[in-house]
This record gives C-alpha cells, sequence and structure tokens, in this order.
C-alpha cells in the first residue's frame, strides 16, 4: 500500500528540511527534496561555493559543529533522496481528492510535479523596516550583509554601520570586525533596561544568551561603538551611502560616516506557499506576523501540507531542526508507514518537550530586542515605503483615509503596495503597521497580505515551458 | 582605457580563486570564479540597476544596488546580452558574459 503513493516532497534544505529529510529515510522512503540554492544548508548555515576554501569555523564561529552535524546529515543522504537544487516552487494546488500539483522551474525549465504530502520549511528572511535613505546602494539586510560575508567573501562596505534590533544584529557586526572589515557602529533601537528585564527568559537558553554578551563585549572592547536606545532617523547620501542619522534617547542627533549600512529588526517567516495551498492562517503576537496554522507536531488543518522550522515561526536553527525531525514522524503516521506509531508519538512529545525551551527563550528575545512598530507606523509620509514600486508611506495612508481601504489588501490595490516584485516580503510589515495605525485599529486587525502565484518572478521562458508541461498533466 | 572605479564591496577572503573577464556595461571588468554577478558588479562599482518607478518622494531611475542578497528582494535583476534578464545575487558570474546593469531594461 504504501509503496502506491507519491513520495514525500519537503520544500527547503535547510535546517529543518535536512532532518525531515533524515527521518523520511531512516523510515524507508525517499523524500523529493526542493531547493532554490544550488547546495543544503539554508541561510544560515549556507555552504560556501566550491571552491572557497575557509574552514567552518571561520564561517560558522561556535556553531561549527553544528553546521558540520548538518552537512554530514544531508551529505549521508545523497542517493537515498531526490535531491533537486537550484529549485523554486512558484506554485502549487492542494489536491481536494488524490494529488495537488507544485509547478517547479529550473534554470528556465518547467516542470509540473504531483504531490500527496509536502513539507514546507521554507525560513525565513530579515524583517526590515524603511527609513529614508533605505534604498541607496550600499544599503543592504542583515542577513544579506551575512551572506556576502560567508557565502563571497565579502564585506558589503569599507565602513559598515550596523542598525536594527535582534540578536543578528551583533553577530553579523562581530563577524565582520573578526574578518578584518571596518564597524563603524552598532545602533540597537531596543533600550538597555529592555535587556535586563528580559534576563529571565533568556536563561532558557544560556548558551546563546553567553554567546550574545560576549559578541557585544568584543566588539565594545575592540573600541566599536555600540548604541542602545536609538532612533534612526535616516540613511544620508547620493548615488551611495555616506552617513547614517540617529538619535541618543537623550535626544543628541549624530550622523556616523559610512559607506554600507546593515539593518534588521529580527525574522519573518516565508509563508507564500502555505497560503497558496490554501492553509488557515492565524495572528501570531509573539512574531507579529500571520502564520499558517498547524497541531503542536507541524500538520495544517489541510490533508498532507506540513509546516516545520523558521517559516513558521523564527525560533532559530536549532529549534528548526527539532521541528524537521518531528513533523516527519508525523507525516509517517498520517501515510500509516510506521508500524511503530507508540515509539513515534512518543519522540513527538520529547520533542515539543525540548522545543518548549526555544519557544521560552524566543519570548525572552522579544523582551530583549522588541519590535519597534512605531518606527514603522510613524514614517513621515514622503518616505519610500515599497522599493519595488516606488510607493511611499503617505500613499498607503491615502489609500485608507481617503480611498476607504479597511484593510491591507485593499491598501495594497489602491496603492499597488506589495505588489511588485517582492510581494511585500520588504515593505509588508511595515505596511500593515502603516495601514493599522491610519485605521487606527489594532495591528492584527490591519488584515493579511495575501500571496500570489509566481511566489517570485519567472522568466518567460520558464512561463512557456510550463504551459507546456501543466498541459501534460491535465 | 577605462580606470576602475571605487567598488560597493570589499574582498576580505577568498582571493586566491581564478580571475575571471565578463563584460559590465560594455567595459571588461575582472571578477573570480564563484562569485555571484551581485558580487562582479559590485566589487568593481556601487550600482547594480535603476529603479523604474517614481512617485511622490521617490525618484525613477534612482541607483539600486540589491539589498537582500538572498533572492527574496528581487532588486537586483539585470540584462545578460544574450535576452536573458537574472537575478545578480543568485546568478554565477561566467567568463565572457556580458551584462547590462543601469543601461539595462
Amino acid at each position: 500500500m504504501v509503496a502506491e503513493r507519491l513520495p514525500p516532497v519537503i520544500v527547503g534544505a535547510g535546517p529543518a528540511g535536512t532532518r525531515a529529510a533524515e527521518t523520511l529515510v531512516h523510515a524507508g522512503l525517499r523524500p523529493i527534496v526542493i531547493d532554490e540554492a544550488p547546495s543544503n544548508g539554508g541561510q544560515i548555515y549556507r555552504r560556501q561555493p566550491s571552491g572557497f576554501t575557509r574552514p567552518g569555523k571561520a564561517l560558522y564561529g561556535f556553531e561549527a559543529s553544528r553546521a558540520a552535524a548538518l552537512f554530514g546529515a544531508f551529505d549521508r543522504l545523497a542517493g537515498s533522496i531526490d535531491h533537486r537544487p537550484n529549485t523554486l516552487v512558484w506554485s502549487i494546488r492542494p489536491g481536494s481528492i488524490g494529488a495537488g500539483l507544485m509547478h517547479l522551474v529550473s534554470s528556465e525549465r518547467a516542470n509540473a510535479l504531483p504531490f500527496d504530502q509536502v513539507i514546507f520549511a521554507t525560513g525565513a528572511t530579515d524583517r526590515v523596516i524603511p527609513l529614508p535613505g533605505w534604498t541607496l546602494p550600499g544599503v543592504f539586510t542583515l542577513g544579506g550583509a551575512q551572506v556576502a560575508l560567508k557565502y563571497q567573501g565579502c564585506a558589503i562596505g569599507q565602513r559598515t554601520a550596523f542598525v536594527g534590533t535582534g540578536p543578528l544584529l551583533y553577530l553579523v557586526a562581530y563577524q565582520y570586525a573578526k574578518a578584518g572589515a571596518k564597524v563603524a557602529a552598532v545602533l540597537d533601537t531596543a533600550p538597555l533596561s529592555a535587556k535586563l528585564r528580559a534576563l529571565p527568559g533568556l536563561s532558557a537558553n544560556a548558551q546563546a544568551t553567553a554567546r550574545g554578551l560576549y559578541y557585544l563585549f568584543w566588539l565594545r572592547s575592540r573600541g566599536v561603538p555600540v548604541q542602545l536606545g536609538i532612533h534612526p532617523l535616516a540613511i544620508e547620501g547620493r548615488d551611495g551611502v555616506t552617513a547614517i542619522a540617529w538619535r541618543d534617547p537623550h535626544g543628541g542627533s549624530h550622523a556616523t560616516p559610512c559607506d554600507a549600512v546593515a539593518m534588521g529588526y529580527g525574522l519573518r517567516s516565508e509563508t507564500q506557499l502555505a497560503d497558496l495551498a490554501e492553509v488557515p492562517f492565524a495572528w501570531d503576537a509573539l512574531h507579529r506576523q500571520w502564520l499558517p496554522t498547524r497541531d503542536a507536531a507541524g500538520r495544517t488543518p489541510v490533508a498532507g501540507i506540513y509546516l516545520a522550522g523558521d517559516g513558521g515561526g523564527a525560533l532559530g536553527a536549532d529549534a528548526a531542526e527539532l521541528a524537521g525531525e518531528r513533523v516527519a514522524l508525523a507525516l509517517l503516521q498520517d501515510r500509516g508507514a510506521a508500524d511503530n506509531g507508540r515509539s513515534h508519538a512518543d519522540r513527538i512529545a520529547a520533542i515539543n518537550r525540548r522545543l518548549d525551551r526555544y519557544l521560552r527563550f524566543r519570548r525572552g528575545l522579544e523582551r530583549a530586542f522588541p519590535f519597534p512598530a512605531h518606527l514603522a507606523g510613524d514614517l513621515a509620509d514622503e518616505t519610500l515605503l515599497c522599493r519595488c514600486e516606488g510607493i511611499t508611506a503617505g500613499e498607503v495612508r491615502r489609500a485608507v483615509r481617503e480611498f476607504g481601504a479597511h484593510e491591507i489588501n485593499r491598501a495594497k490595490a489602491f496603492s499597488r503596495v506589495g505588489m511588485g516584485r517582492c510581494q511585500g516580503r520588504m515593505c509588508g510589515p511595515a505596511a500593515a503597521e502603516i495601514v493599522a495605525g491610519a485605521l487606527g485599529v489594532p495591528i492584527e486587525q490591519a488584515g493579511r497580505l495575501r500571496a500570489q502565484a509566481p511566489v517570485k518572478p519567472l522568466p518567460m521562458a520558464a512561463v512557456l515551458d510550463d504551459a507546456a508541461a501543466s498541459a501534460r498533466h491535465g | 582605457m577605462t580606470s576602475k572605479p571605487r567598488g560597493q564591496f570589499v574582498r576580505l577572503a577568498e582571493t586566491g580563486r581564478r580571475p575571471i573577464t565578463l563584460t559590465i556595461d560594455g567595459v571588461a571588468r575582472t571578477a573570480l570564479a564563484g562569485d555571484t554577478l551581485l558580487t562582479a558588479i559590485l566589487v568593481n562599482g556601487r550600482c547594480v540597476r535603476r529603479s523604474e518607478f517614481g512617485g511622490d518622494g521617490a525618484v525613477a531611475g534612482a541607483p539600486r544596488a540589491g539589498f537582500c542578497v538572498m533572492g527574496a528582494c528581487q532588486d537586483c535583476w539585470v540584462s545578460l546580452d544574450d535576452g536573458r534578464r537574472v537575478r545578480a545575487c543568485t546568478t554565477f558570474a561566467e567568463n565572457g558574459m556580458k551584462v547590462r546593469t543601469a543601461h539595462g531594461g
């Protein structure tokens, strides 16, 4: 019976996808693992291209042994999985009866893949709050600055300022300084008082907390200015960055000279595929984002659709590994493949007890590095909000106040915010704060920006190729 | 002869890779095997593309140089002379490639 079913599909080959694949292979299955990147690892454990020679310690620091273990696990699956790198799932249609259909594209070739079980392990990207000057050459996300270093051996500038909040702010600044880059300043919007209040929650992961403090003191001991409780004002420059202007907690204004800025305020889950697969979403106050609903093991209410890792709320790489194994066990239970269903249930319960610690730590992080929603809500009318379509904060407010948009999708229809190539990945969180502010309602009443296929732009050759492929599958 | 313009990206490591040559906006530039197009462009200059859209306060034609470096923001699409449009941060630079940035459509 099992042999007649389609192989399970995993989208994403980061920490969650890798452990899910490993668990399915151990159960005797041969999953299809689809990943946009040329090699496995995801973003945080992104592997450098062939021909690069830095050792794992230089790339992943304290996480080098975890990275090595994850790579080892994936490499051992070679031959036991159908790995499809450089491949984008750009649309998906759940099956009402029988198989659903997934649309893939790989180097301009389209392909339609029938499926009956899929795990989304799609990860997260930086959560961004626009500010004047944020589209200038030389401004990148924190994650982007890290990719430039890890994946390409480059710094994003001669002299980089780091602005935003969250653990990545300190980690990337530390990695830059350690690699020999000049760090102009670390500018954290979270005040010291927030960090002190957060200590009880952070104790849920004492090791991660100790590392964060180590980065902070290491930077300070080398003379890098680290400023807490700041208010970012603008990134200055004409054809490139020349300075970042900010205000200290006492109201003093400063301009730190730099030629690059790395910015980010925590992470934002990539949820587009779950949306297209018709998974219901619910507001998540901790992540301040609408997230696909799922049970304690990662099953969504849509049969055959599962979720693991940062794509369902960012808890970090260690938690993603656990969630990847857990969701694979749930998938196996549903498949009826397991003759040892009892032990699967026990293992899921054990993983959930461990994951509870990461959730407590995440709550602590939110207290230490609170998302400064007011910075988005209070953006000046003339500030560019949507970098794809060139839409300002004021145009979105006008969509609400003058055209009567009562939620974000109406504001999108009227103003084009979130309608561009990135589909609101960069402007979406801030746009929601602006809509909520203009409506005078809590953020969760501003609505949820709906995903559209294709989830990323496609080459025209692939679109034509897909039409042919879809015709073959009826 | 065009003097080498100031680059945005700064190489800190992995500089022993094989050099490759590509043409950026008609000028021969050097990069290294394993560079993405984004890296190849930004070690040689500061602009990857020009924004198509303007609005109140936003200038059409403003320079852009990517943002997320992981295929999410779509702000680093460039044209190749063979007619292809590619995302610079997820496309490897190849010897002999001809790329159009600011002047590309």
